[in-house]
């Protein structure tokens, strides 16, 4: 069971209707190491796992990955917002208007759609918990290179916002995975 | 709706306080043991609970299902501006 919050986690504010920044932004919703994949990735990976606080993590971070979600998806609406068919042309969005008009779609920055071969489930909890501590540093990574990208001081603000979580999600599943380690080799003694 | 609107005020008080309460849900998580971190996650537990029913009873419901309260005599949830409107 999951209950909508009518707010963000995170305010978010643009300066200005600018297409070609949410372009490179909606790989963050719909790309391969966006929220879209990060949230189904670990609330599914949480069946499998043996230990109490991996369930919890998984369950807790997958959670938040949502309201990322919707932060970045309300940064592509805002920014594309009213914008012109010229103006989706010449951003390179001439494609995506063909299929979705201003509709947001689980895309990555150059129109590829979501899949799930983005993400994986192993069953094994190292194996998992390892994927998970990647997916991460890729996100932060892609934070990082959408921050360079950007020209509009209040997106960015939200993209820094973004970026940190993910450091912060690293860290706990780390946490988590140092935990795990040594679950395993005290099971290994009885 | 601009930026020092009451409403966005009092929203974003409710975001920071949901901010630190998430922060030790996810610490508290994988270190169930600090009783520090416990305690201070009841504190923020009662100051964000304060702040939604302020926010509740002036804005509209920030939650449904059963969940939230709805004041007045039309039904608020539709109602209200959605979080990328605002």
């Amino acid at each position: 069971m999951w209950l909508y919050e009518k707010k963000l986690q995170y305010p978010v504010n643009v300066s200005c209707k600018n297409v070609q920044l949410a372009k490179w932004i909606i790989t963050q919703y719909g790309g391969p190491d966006g929220e879209l994949a990060a949230s189904l990735r670990y609330l599914n990976q949480r069946y499998a796992m043996p230990t109490e606080r991996a369930k919890a993590v998984l369950n807790d971070i997958g959670t938040e990955e949502l309201a990322h979600l919707e932060i970045v998806g309300t940064l592509v609406h805002k920014l594309t917002k009213d914008a012109s068919v010229a103006e989706l042309k010449a951003a390179g969005l001439g494609g995506h208007y063909a299929d979705h008009d201003r509709a947001l779609f689980y895309v990555d920055a150059v129109g590829n759609p979501w899949t799930a071969a983005y993400i994986q489930a192993k069953g094994d909890p190292i194996a998992d918990l390892t994927e998970d501590m990647a997916a991460e540093q890729k996100a932060r990574a892609t934070y990082n290179w959408l921050i360079n990208l950007s020209d509009d001081p209040q997106v960015t603000d939200v993209l820094r916002f973004l970026r940190e979580r993910e450091v912060v999600h690293f860290q706990r599943f780390g946490e988590t995975l140092n935990y795990m380690q040594e679950y395993l080799s005290e099971k290994k003694c009885y | 709706m601009a930026v020092n609107d009451p409403c966005l005020i009092l929203l974003r008080k409710i975001q920071q306080m949901e901010f630190v309460a998430l922060e030790l849900n996810l610490y508290l998580d994988i270190h169930p043991d600090d009783c520090k971190a416990l305690e201070q996650y009841n504190c923020t537990h009662k100051e964000l609970c304060e702040l939604k029913r302020q926010y509740e009873q002036q804005y509209g419901p920030l939650l449904n299902y059963g969940y939230g309260m709805n004041t007045g005599n039309n039904w608020r949830w539709a109602e209200q501006p959605w979080p990328w409107e605002m």
